[in-house]
C-alpha cells in the first residue's frame, strides 16, 4: 500500500505533507474553523479558557460596577499590570523547565532597593544605579543554577532559602530608613507613570506590528508553497490580520479616550513578542523546551543542558530584577514591604492562570500577558467594588484553583485524544 | 560450536580485543566485532553476557580498557556520544529518547536544528523531514503533531529516522522491537532492510531470535563477556543459535524445542 501511495503522491505532485492518505485535509476558512473545533476536544485549549475567563470577569465586574469597562479604569489596570507580567515572563521561563521559583518576589524587592540607595546615598545615577540593579537580579540567577546543576539542590528549596534571604537583603540594603523615595524628576518615575503613546505613535505601531504579522505570513506561504509543503490558506491568514487590526484597533481607540498605551505596558508586551519568538523560533527555545519535556533525551541528543538551566535560571532572575525596578518607578519607592508575598504569588499564579503547565515542557510567553491581565482585572475589580483584601485573596486563590484545575482536565483530554 | 568466518564486504566498523573491566567484572575480554557495508549484523546473547556494553563502547558511552576500533579504515578512539555521531556511528536507544511535547520534525533534529540567520528553518527542516521518512517508506500521517500522539512502531520509526539525519556510516539499534506488537515489528524489520539497502552497516541488538533471523546478514553471539560464535544467518538453525547462547547443546530451551517438534512431527529449518 504504502508504495502504492507514495508513488500516487508523487506523480500528483501533492505536498509531501498532505500525502497520507490518513489525513483529514482541512483547507480554507471552513477548514480552518473545524480544526479548531477538533482541537478543542483534544484537550488543546490553548489561551480558550483565559479568553472566555476574561470575558466572565468583565460581565459579572461591570454589571456591578458600571466604572470597571471605562478607559480610564483600562488603562490604570494596564499599567499595574505591566511590571508584575515581566516577572511573570520569568516565571513562564522556570516553568517550562519544570522547574519553581519561589523568590522572584525578595530578589525583585532586593534589586530595586539596591538601586534605590545607590542613587539615594550614594548619589548614582539613574543608568547605573539600573544596571547594578538588573546585574544584581542576573547574578542571583547564576548562583541558583550553580546550586542547582553542580550541587542538585531542588529549585524549591534553594528559591524558598532565597525568599528569605533576599527579603532579609531588602531590610540590610535599606537599613534604618525603611523607606527610600526615587529623586522627583527621576526618568524612570516618568516613564512607569507619565509616559503614554500619543495617537499618531499608537496608530503607527499597530499598523506596523499588524503589517509584519501579515507579512510573515505571506512569506510562510510563498516558502513553504516552493518547499512542496502545504501551505497556510491565504484567506484565513488575511481574517486573522482583519481581526488584529479591528481587535487592536478599537483598544487603541478605546484606551486613547483616557491615556492610552503606556511605556510601561508597551515594553512589558515588547518582552513577550520577543520571548515568545526566542521560545517558538530560535533553537535556545526549542531546547527549553526539549529540556522541559524529556531532560535525558535532550541530553543524548547533544543539548548542553546545563547551558539552558543557567540562562534560564538567569533570565528568570533578570526579568524579576527589571520587574522590581519598575514596580519602584511605579510606586515612587522602595520600601520593606517592596517585593513581599503578594507579588510573588500574583506573578507565579499568572504564569498559571495563562495557561503555563507546571509539569514542564508546555506553555507560551504570552501566558504571562494573559495571566496578569486576569489577576489585574480581578484584583481591580474588587478594587472598584470596595471589597475587602480578605475577600481578594480568596477570589484570587479561587481563580488559581480552577485555572490549575483545567490545565489537568485539558491533560487527561490530550493524553486520552493522543497529544500528549 | 560452529564458527563460520566469511569475509565481509568492505567493512565499515570493526572492533579488535576489546576489553572492559567493571572493579572485579570482566564485563568484555577480547570481544571483536565486525560490520561491512550494507551489512546487518545481529548481537545476540543472554542476559549479562556484555552486548550493553559493547553498545555503549561502541556508541562512546564507555572507553574501552584495551583494544583498536577502526572507522571506515581509521583507527579512531571515541571520547563521548557527540564523537559518535561527529564520526558517522548513530545509535538508536532502547527508550528512544524522544521529547512527548515536541512534533516529529523537533525531535528528528532535536540538538542539530538548522537555522535560517537566528531563527529555526522549520521548512527546510519540513521538507526534509519527509524526506528521509520517504526513504525508509515511513507510514507517519503528519510531521507536525506531538510524540506523544503517535503509536510505538511509528515512534521508533521516528527514532531510527533521526539517527539518519546526520548520514552515518553505522547505525546501531538496541533491542528495536522489544515493546511492539506483530505489525509493528514488521514495519520496524523492514526499516532495518531499507537501511542495509542504503548500504548502511547496521547492528542489531536482540534477544528475538525470529527478528534476528529474519533480516540479519551474520549473528554475533556474545557469551560472559566473550566472542562465543559467529554465524552466516542463511546457514544456521535457532538450535544452534540457541545453543551458542546458552552453551550448551542440551538444555532446557533446546530440549523443549525438541520436544515440540518431535510431538508436531516436523523439524526446525
Amino acid at each position: 500500500m504504502s508504495e502504492q501511495v507514495l508513488q500516487d503522491a508523487t506523480a500528483s505532485a501533492l505536498a509531501a505533507d498532505a500525502a497520507d492518505e490518513r489525513l483529514i485535509s482541512n483547507q480554507g476558512l471552513s477548514g480552518a474553523v473545524s480544526a479548531f473545533v477538533v482541537r478543542l476536544r483534544g484537550g488543546e485549549l490553548g489561551m480558550i479558557p483565559v479568553i472566555i475567563g476574561l470575558v466572565v470577569i468583565a460581565l459579572v465586574f461591570q454589571l456591578n460596577e458600571p466604572t470597571f469597562l471605562s478607559s480610564k479604569n483600562l488603562v490604570t489596570m494596564l499599567q499595574f499590570a505591566a511590571p508584575v507580567g515581566v516577572i511573570s515572563l520569568g516565571i513562564v521561563l522556570v516553568l517550562l523547565l519544570g522547574e519553581i521559583d519561589l523568590s522572584v518576589g525578595s530578589v525583585s524587592g532586593f534589586a530595586a532597593a539596591s538601586m534605590a540607595v545607590l542613587m539615594d546615598s550614594r548619589g548614582w545615577g539613574l543608568v547605573g544605579a539600573m544596571a547594578v540593579g538588573i546585574l544584581v537580579g542576573t547574578a542571583v540567577g547564576l548562583l541558583y543554577s550553580l546550586l542547582y546543576t553542580k550541587i542538585g539542590v531542588p529549585s524549591f528549596v534553594f528559591s524558598l532559602a532565597g525568599l528569605l534571604a533576599f527579603q532579609g537583603a531588602l531590610l540590610y540594603v535599606l537599613g534604618d530608613k525603611g523607606t527610600v523615595v526615587l529623586p522627583q524628576d527621576s526618568a524612570l518615575r516618568s516613564f512607569a507613570r507619565e509616559k503614554f503613546l500619543s495617537d499618531v505613535q499608537a496608530y503607527a505601531l499597530l499598523a506596523l506590528v499588524v503589517a509584519a504579522y501579515v507579512a510573515v505570513n505571506l512569506l510562510t506561504i510563498r516558502r513553504r508553497r516552493a518547499a512542496g509543503l502545504t501551505p497556510p490558506s491565504l484567506t484565513v491568514v488575511l481574517v486573522k490580520g482583519g481581526l488584529l487590526l479591528v481587535g487592536l484597533g478599537w483598544l487603541t481607540y478605546y484606551l486613547g479616550i483616557d491615556r492610552g498605551w503606556g511605556y510601561l505596558f508597551v515594553l512589558f508586551a515588547a518582552l513577550v513578542v520577543v520571548m515568545d519568538l526566542a521560545l517558538r523560533r530560535t533553537r535556545w527555545g526549542r531546547h527549553v523546551f526539549a529540556v522541559g519535556g524529556n531532560e535525558e533525551a535532550a541530553r543524548r541528543a547533544g543539548i548542553n543542558v546545563r547551558g539552558i538551566y543557567v540562562s534560564v535560571f538567569a533570565l528568570c532572575s533578570t526579568f524579576a530584577a527589571l520587574g522590581g525596578i519598575l514596580i519602584a518607578g511605579q510606586l515612587t519607592s522602595v520600601s520593606q514591604s517592596s517585593g513581599t508575598t503578594d507579588t510573588n504569588l500574583t506573578a507565579i499564579a499568572a504564569a498559571v492562570i495563562g495557561g503555563t503547565s507546571l509539569f514542564g515542557g508546555r506553555g507560551s510567553a504570552w501566558a504571562a500577558l494573559l495571566g496578569i491581565v486576569v489577576l489585574q482585572s480581578i484584583q481591580s475589580g474588587l478594587n472598584l467594588m470596595n471589597v475587602d483584601s480578605s475577600v481578594r485573596f480568596i477570589v484570587t486563590g479561587l481563580v488559581l484553583l480552577l485555572a490549575v484545575a483545567i490545565d489537568s482536565v485539558s491533560r487527561k483530554a490530550r493524553s486520552s485524544s493522543g497529544r500528549g | 560450536m560452529s564458527t563460520v568466518a566469511t569475509p565481509v564486504r568492505e567493512s565499515v566498523l570493526s572492533l579488535t580485543g576489546i576489553n572492559k573491566r567493571f572493579g572485579a567484572v570482566q564485563a568484555l575480554s577480547n570481544v571483536s566485532l565486525e560490520v561491512g557495508a550494507g551489512e546487518v549484523v545481529a548481537l545476540v546473547g543472554d542476559n549479562g553476557a556484555g552486548k550493553s556494553t559493547l553498545v555503549k563502547v561502541i556508541s562512546g558511552v564507555y572507553q574501552p580498557d584495551d583494544g583498536a576500533i577502526t572507522f571506515a579504515g581509521r583507527r579512531i578512539s571515541v571520547g563521548g556520544p557527540s564523537d559518535a555521531q561527529a564520526l558517522g556511528i548513530a545509535t538508536v536507544f532502547q527508550d528512544l529518547a524522544l521529547c512527548d511535547n515536541l512534533d516529529v520534525v523537533a525531535n528528528l533534529f532535536l540538538g542539530q536544528e538548522w537555522r535560517r540567520g537566528a531563527f529555526i528553518d522549520e521548512i527546510g527542516m519540513e521538507r526534509e523531514a519527509w524526506r528521509l521518512l520517504r526513504t525508509l517508506s515511513a507510514k507517519i500521517p503528519s510531521v507536525r503533531i506531538p510524540i506523544a500522539g503517535l503509536s510505538g512502531g511509528q515512534r521508533q520509526t521516528v527514532a531510527i529516522a533521526r539517527s539518519l539525519v546526520g548520514n552515518p556510516k553505522v547505525v546501531m539499534l538496541d533491542e528495536p522491537t522489544a515493546a511492539l506488537g506483530v505489525a509493528q515489528t514488521a514495519e520496524v524489520l523492514n526499516l532495518v532492510e531499507r537501511l542495509r539497502e542504503q548500504g548502511l552497516g547496521v547492528i542489531l541488538i536482540s534477544h528475538n531470535m525470529a527478528d534476528v533471523q529474519a533480516v540479519s546478514d551474520r549473528i554475533v553471539v556474545l557469551r560472559l563477556g566473550r566472542n562465543a560464535a559467529e554465524f552466516v544467518t542463511s546457514q544456521t538453525s535457532t538450535a544452534e543459535l540457541v545453543a551458542a547462547i546458552t552453551g550448551a547443546s542440551d538444555n532446557v530451551v533446546t530440549a523443549r524445542a525438541q520436544k515440540t517438534s518431535e510431538r508436531r512431527g516436523e523439524t526446525h529449518e
